[in-house]
C-alpha cells in the first residue's frame, strides 16, 4: 500500500512535470516573473532604500525577501492547478482509479515544490548578476535554499485546499493573492517594519513570511538586522519559528487537503 | 447474473432542496447495455457517479460486480471504467501521455504501459494523432481518446456518461460504432444518454428516468408497444382541419391530437394498415386531399410523452438556478 501511495504521488508529479515539457511557456513565465521582480525593486526602489548599515547594499537584503516572496507564491500554482483539473473533470478520472487517496495531492505538492528548485537557480542566476553576494559560505547557502523549498512545499498545501474548495481557477486565482500579497507585504521582506504603525509591527514581527526572510539573511550571512523591532523571540530565533511554522502549516493543511479531495465532488 | 444493482438511491444537494435521486433503482445484467434515458437534470449523471464511487448516496445501497460501491469502493474501482461526460483528459498532453500515465496510474509497468498505450491508440484510430497535444484533437478524437483511458485495465463494466453529448453527427456516429465493438466484447455497459436513437440503437434494455426516478424500464419495442402501438398521422389544409380531426376520431379510440402550427392531426390507432385505409377512403369521400398521411411507429419521444405527461423543455418549478435546463436534444 504504502509502495503504491509513493509510487501513485511520483506519477502524478511526472505528468505535472511533463506539463511544463509540453508547454515550456509555463516554465519561461513562472521564471520571468521573479527575475522581473529582482531588477524592479533592485534599480526601483534600490536606490532611494537605505540599509542603514555601512558596506551593505539593498541588494543583500532584498535577495532573501524576494527568494520568500517567490516560493510563499507557489500555493498559487498549485491552487489554480487543481481548480483547473477539478473543472476538467480531470479530479473526477483520477478518483475512479484504485489509486492511493492522497497520491493525487501529493504528488501536486511535491510537482510544485520540485518547480522552485528551477525557479530559485534562476533567481540566485538573476540576483548575482544584479550585486547579490552572500557571504557565508556554500553550506550555509545550500541550506537557505533548502529552508525555502521546504517553505514552499509547506505553503503549496494551503494551496491544495484553496484549489480544492473553490468553484473555478480563476476564483482561485484572486483568492490566492489575497491571502499572499499582504502576506509578503506586511514583513520584513522589502523595507524595515520600524517605519510600520505599532500595530502592523507585531504583525510583521510574527508574521512566517519574516521569519523565513530573516532565517535566510541569516544564513547567507547578514547580521539579522532590517525588521528586527523588538527582541522578541520570533526575531531572535528566526530559523527555529520558521521550522515550527512550516511543521504547524503541514501538520495542520495535510490532513485538511487529503480529507477535502476525498470528499469533494468535482463541480 | 447481475453486473450492476442500484436499490433505492436518494441523492439530495442543497440540504435537500434539490432531489436529485428519489428512490432509484437500476440493475444490469451482465455483458448486457442498459441505456439510461432522461433529460437534463433527470438524475443520470448522479447516479453514474454514485455506481463508480465518486459519490456517496445519502441512503439507499448500490453494488457493481457484486461488490458494494459504498463499502469497498477500492475493489470496485479495479474492475470498472468510467468515461464521464465532460473529456477528462489532460489537454495539454499528448495522447501518447495521458495514455502511458493512466497505465501508470492503474499499476502496470512502464513496458507495459507503454504496450497498452499503442494498443489503445490503434484500437480507436488515434496512432498518427499519438504525439499531437489533445488541444488539437476534435470533439471526436477527444471522447475516443477520454474512452480509451477508461478501457486500460479491460474493464468488466464500463459507465459511459452521455458519450456523445456536443459532438457533431459524424462524431456521433463513429463513437457508436467504437461502443458497439465494446459489447461484442462481452463488456457490461451502462450508458446514459438524452439522445433517444442512441438509446435505440444501443442499448439492449432501457431505463426512462425522470426527477431521480425510474419511470419505466423493457426494450425500445417494449417500450412503444406500451405507449400503444402505431399513430396515425394527418398533415391537411387549414380549413380541412375540423373534418379531417373528425375522421380521426372515429378511427382511433384515444385521445386526438391537433396542431394547428403544422395542421397536424394525429392518434394511436390499433387496426394497423386497416386504419390508414379507412382514413383514405372518409377523406376521398369527402373530397379531402391531405398534404401527408403516414401511419408511424411510436418513437421514443413519444414514449416519454406518454410516460411523464409532459413534453420535451417543459420547465418544473424545483428547478433550481445553476441546475442545467431539462429538455431534450434530439
Amino acid at each position: 500500500m504504502i509502495k503504491y501511495a509513493i509510487s501513485d504521488s511520483l506519477i502524478i508529479t511526472k505528468r505535472q512535470l511533463l506539463q511544463l515539457i509540453r508547454i515550456p511557456e509555463l516554465l519561461i513565465f513562472s521564471t520571468i516573473q521573479p527575475v522581473m521582480f529582482v531588477l524592479l525593486f533592485r534599480y526601483v526602489f534600490g536606490g532611494s532604500i537605505s540599509t542603514g548599515i555601512p558596506g551593505v547594499d539593498y541588494v543583500q537584503i532584498l535577495m532573501p525577501g524576494i527568494f520568500v516572496q517567490t516560493v510563499a507564491f507557489t500555493l498559487g500554482g498549485t491552487a489554480v492547478g487543481l481548480a483547473e483539473d477539478m473543472q476538467k473533470g480531470l479530479i473526477d478520472r483520477f478518483r475512479s482509479l484504485p489509486i492511493s487517496r492522497s497520491a493525487v495531492v501529493f504528488g501536486r505538492t511535491l510537482g510544485d515544490g520540485a518547480l522552485n528548485i528551477v525557479v530559485l537557480v534562476v533567481m540566485g542566476l538573476a540576483g548575482y548578476a544584479v550585486g547579490w553576494r552572500p557571504s557565508s559560505g556554500l553550506f550555509s547557502v545550500l541550506l537557505g535554499f533548502a529552508f525555502l523549498l521546504f517553505f514552499g512545499f509547506a505553503m503549496a498545501w494551503v494551496g491544495v485546499l484553496i484549489g480544492l474548495s473553490v468553484r473555478s481557477a480563476r476564483v482561485a486565482n484572486v483568492a490566492v493573492f489575497i491571502t499572499i500579497f499582504p502576506l509578503t507585504f506586511l514583513s520584513n521582506a522589502f523595507v524595515p517594519t520600524t517605519e510600520m504603525p505599532k500595530a502592523l509591527q507585531y504583525f510583521a514581527e510574527w508574521n512566517p513570511v519574516s521569519t523565513m526572510v530573516a532565517g535566510c539573511r541569516q544564513l547567507f550571512g547578514l547580521e539579522n538586522i532590517f525588521g528586527v523591532t523588538a527582541n522578541s523571540w520570533p526575531s531572535q530565533n528566526p530559523l527555529e519559528m520558521s521550522l515550527f511554522y512550516m511543521v504547524l502549516i503541514m501538520a495542520i493543511f495535510i490532513p485538511l487537503s487529503v480529507r477535502k479531495y476525498i470528499n469533494t465532488a468535482s463541480k | 447474473m447481475k453486473a450492476v444493482i442500484a436499490e433505492n438511491l436518494i441523492k439530495t444537494y442543497d440540504k435537500g432542496k434539490v432531489r436529485a435521486l428519489d428512490g432509484l433503482s437500476l440493475e444490469v445484467e451482465e455483458g448486457t447495455v442498459l441505456g439510461v434515458l432522461g433529460p437534463n437534470g433527470a438524475g443520470k449523471t448522479t447516479t453514474v457517479r454514485i455506481l463508480a464511487t465518486l459519490l456517496t448516496p445519502d441512503s439507499g445501497r448500490a453494488s457493481v460486480a457484486g461488490l458494494d460501491v459504498m463499502k469497498d469502493p477500492g475493489k470496485v474501482r479495479e474492475v470498472i471504467g468510467l468515461s464521464g461526460q465532460y473529456a477528462a483528459v489532460d489537454e495539454t498532453l499528448t495522447g501518447w501521455d495521458n495514455l502511458t500515465i493512466f497505465s501508470r496510474l492503474y499499476h502496470l509497468s512502464s513496458s507495459a504501459s507503454r504496450k497498452r498505450a499503442s494498443e489503445l491508440l490503434e484500437q480507436f484510430s488515434l496512432t498518427d494523432a499519438a504525439k499531437r497535444s489533445i488541444k488539437t484533437y476534435s470533439g471526436g478524437m477527444r471522447r475516443r481518446l477520454d474512452l480509451a483511458a477508461s478501457l486500460i485495465v479491460r474493464p468488466k463494466i464500463l459507465f459511459l456518461d452521455e458519450p456523445t453529448a456536443g459532438l457533431d453527427p459524424r462524431g456521433r456516429i463513429e463513437m457508436w460504432e467504437v461502443i458497439e465493438g465494446l459489447v461484442k466484447d462481452g463488456t457490461t455497459l451502462l450508458l446514459t444518454t438524452q439522445y433517444l436513437e442512441e438509446a435505440d440503437q444501443l442499448a439492449d434494455e432501457i431505463a426512462v428516468i425522470d426527477h431521480g426516478k425510474v419511470i419505466a424500464r423493457g426494450t425500445s419495442d417494449q417500450l412503444k408497444k406500451e405507449v400503444g402501438g402505431e399513430r396515425l398521422e394527418i398533415v391537411a389544409e387549414a380549413e380541412d382541419l375540423k373534418q379531417v380531426t373528425a375522421i380521426v376520431e372515429k378511427i382511433s379510440t384515444r385521445k386526438v391530437l391537433v396542431e394547428e402550427g403544422s395542421r397536424q392531426v394525429s392518434a394511436p390507432v390499433t387496426t394497423g394498415s386497416k386504419a390508414l385505409i379507412d382514413a383514405v377512403r372518409s377523406l376521398d369521400e369527402l373530397g379531402i386531399h391531405p398534404l401527408d398521411i403516414a401511419l408511424k411507429r411510436p418513437s421514443l419521444d413519444d414514449v416519454f410523452i406518454a410516460l411523464t405527461g409532459h413534453v420535451a423543455e417543459e420547465k418544473k418549478p424545483e428547478d433550481q438556478e445553476g441546475k442545467p435546463k431539462r429538455g431534450w436534444r434530439k
